[in-house]
């Protein structure tokens, strides 16, 4: 069985426009999507959920008021300032590591689990997709990553199919890296833009970091050409292939409006190129 | 005044927000730049700073004494993440999975476990005519981006107004951007995807007791669901920036737009008075 991952670095580049696409024109695959803090994908997909399972990848520390006699040793231990000059406990900013439990003298601090968020087994008009929710705020935004990639493997291997694409999310951060591992090939898409380029340097060092072999898509190629260019010769400089050029399209939002893939809602354009690439990725399976 | 530029999705043009807010406030305010997208730090590209000088940015990583270690595994027992792991004659330290937090050498009875610091990015400081400017770097490949945001808001001073361009999303190095800011202006596009995501943005900053704006980028393509959201939250929408070509091509080539249009200066001061409305009636101290 094969993974592909699309990713990014840089955000809104359209890395779901091509997911969502690659769902309608894929034969059999599981789809996976791991921008777990703003998942999107579900939004033109329209998966019906079968399965919702809670996902706890951290605890949390809680103080008992009561017992508390205000020795500030918890203060003193916690090195992410999670506890403040009144010894509350800063939910939003604690680690989970028990330091403070560990110190206090009186047991006023105990670890609790906490719900990160859920994984999500869905059916979709194009094959199932296995999805995930991060409670907002929360931290383990990686290891629900994993859990997703794991379970969308395993679903894919009871199912007997041969692919699992999966949507990553922006940054190079620990949900990216958990995303990473272990797939066979990532596309990143990139926009021609100074930031675009400069964000699509740092992802593509950190795929090769991880061994993964990169492949780049410019997505509205036509804003600035000088843009294309820059990225051209990045390209070439590091050997990386650039597999798609896809023009600025306004069908794309509408598309999105509509609640459909930019393939299923239009044929020339954007849709036009996003069929193209799709067809080098299958090429590309072929020879992985 | 600490104003967080934040977005639930990549790409909606927060960090265009971030600089064009900085640059107009900073012909009559003391302003201070922090760039918070440590993964991928871009604001640079548009402000150019000058004389920058660079901090490294450490976490403190067990190192075993393999001859005075029992091979007890109270460490492995003990840390939360996994990030040790202690085998019959030997322990493993995982230094990515580490968060550094003491634990493991808290717990060893017998005193194998010192220090040492690893180096996991870095916090650079320039300036941009009259604005500080500060960006965070996460070094590729490490995955936590917490521990750069938290050092770099060390920088904040009261007295200014600190303008920080948050990550994309909603997980924590947002919810770090996020911590202690007077104002969430949180930036979207009139889309299914930017109204999605902009639903977790707010719910992230009131569970956080701050107060939000929203800027509409983009303005003109797609629907008016985030505009009706909006209203019927009682979310301000205080600012629509047009889905303009002459926009997206200054944007492409790292140019802040305020720089060509005059007007638009006038108006990112309009926005500043506005947020200064709001929070001064909670705020603690606001001298503007
Ligand atoms: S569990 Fe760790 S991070 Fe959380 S408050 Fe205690 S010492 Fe701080
Ligand atoms: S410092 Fe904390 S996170 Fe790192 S290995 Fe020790 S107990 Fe685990």
């Amino acid at each position: 069985m094969k993974q592909i991952l699309v990713i990014s670095g840089k955000g809104g580049t359209g890395k779901t426009t091509l997911v969502s696409s690659f769902a309608s024109l894929a034969g059999g695959k599981v789809l996976s999507d791991c921008d777990v803090d703003a998942a999107d994908l579900h939004l033109v997909l329209s998966p019906r959920v079968n399965r919702k399972e809670e996902f706890s990848g951290g605890k949390e520390a809680v103080k008992d008021s009561s017992k508390c006699t205000e020795c500030g040793l918890c203060y003193e231990g916690c090195r992410f300032d999670a506890i403040d000059e009144n010894y509350e406990i800063d939910h939003f900013r604690c680690e989970g590591c028990g330091v403070c439990a560990y110190v206090c003298p009186e047991g006023a601090i105990t670890m609790e689990d906490v719900l990160s968020g859920y994984s999500l087994e869905s059916s979709t008009e194009h094959g199932s997709m296995i999805h995930g929710e991060l409670q907002a705020g929360e931290e383990a935004s990686g290891k629900l990553v994993t859990e997703i990639k794991q379970k969308a493997k395993k679903l894919a291997e009871e199912e007997g199919q041969e692919l699992v694409i999966i949507d990553g999310s922006p940054g190079t951060g620990c949900p990216v890296i958990a995303s990473l591992a272990d797939v066979d090939f990532a596309l990143v898409v990139t926009e021609p833009t100074e930031s675009g380029l400069s964000d699509l340097k740092r992802v593509v060092e950190l795929s090769k970091n991880f061994e993964v072999e990169p492949a780049i898509v410019v997505n509205k190629h036509d804003l600035n050409h000088q843009k294309v260019s820059e990225i051209e010769k990045y390209a070439e400089g590091h050997d990386i292939p650039i597999i798609g050029r896809i023009p600025y399209d306004s069908n794309v939002t509408r598309a999105m409006v509509e609640g459909e893939s930019i393939v299923e809602y239009s044929d020339d354009g954007a849709s036009e190129a996003i069929r193209e690439i799709w067809r080098k990725v299958e090429n590309k399976l072929l020879e992985l | 005044m600490q104003i967080t530029v934040s977005a639930g999705k990549g790409g909606t043009g927060k960090t265009t927000v971030a600089v064009n807010l900085a640059l107009a406030l900073s012909e009559s305010h003391s302003v201070e730049f922090l760039d918070c997208d440590v993964e991928e730090p871009d604001a640079g590209i548009f402000l150019k700073p000058e004389n920058e000088n660079s901090e490294p940015v450490t976490i403190e990583i067990p190192e075993i004494s393999e001859d005075v270690c029992t091979y007890c595994g109270d460490c492995s027992e003990a840390c939360e993440f996994n990030a040790i792991a202690t085998f019959s004659e030997n322990v493993l330290v995982y230094p990515e999975l580490c968060h550094g937090c003491g634990l493991c050498s808290r717990v060893c009875t017998a005193d194998a476990i010192s220090e040492r610091s690893k180096i996991i990015g870095e916090v650079r400081r320039g300036s941009t005519g009259s604005i500080d400017f500060y960006e965070g770097d996460l070094t590729i490949g490490e995955p936590m981006a917490t521990p750069i945001i938290r050092d770099m808001k060390k920088k904040v001073t009261e007295e200014n107004i600190s303008i920080l361009d948050s990550p994309p999303g909603t997980a924590c190095p947002v919810i770090e951007s996020l911590h202690g800011s007077d104002f969430a202006l949180l930036v979207t596009e009139p889309t299914p995807f930017g109204l999605h995501d902009l639903r977790l943005s707010v719910k992230v900053a009131r569970e956080m007791n701050i107060p939000v704006g929203v800027v509409i980028n983009r303005y003109g393509i797609g629907d008016k669901s985030v505009e009706d959201y909006c209203e019927d939250e009682g979310v301000p929408v205080l600012m629509k920036i047009p889905n303009d070509r002459k926009i997206a091509e200054l944007y492409s080539n790292g140019v802040p737009f305020v720089n060509k249009f005059d007007n638009w200066k006038g108006r990112f001061n309009q926005l500043f008075e506005e947020i200064t409305r709001i929070v001064n009636p909670r705020a603690k101290s606001v001298e503007v």
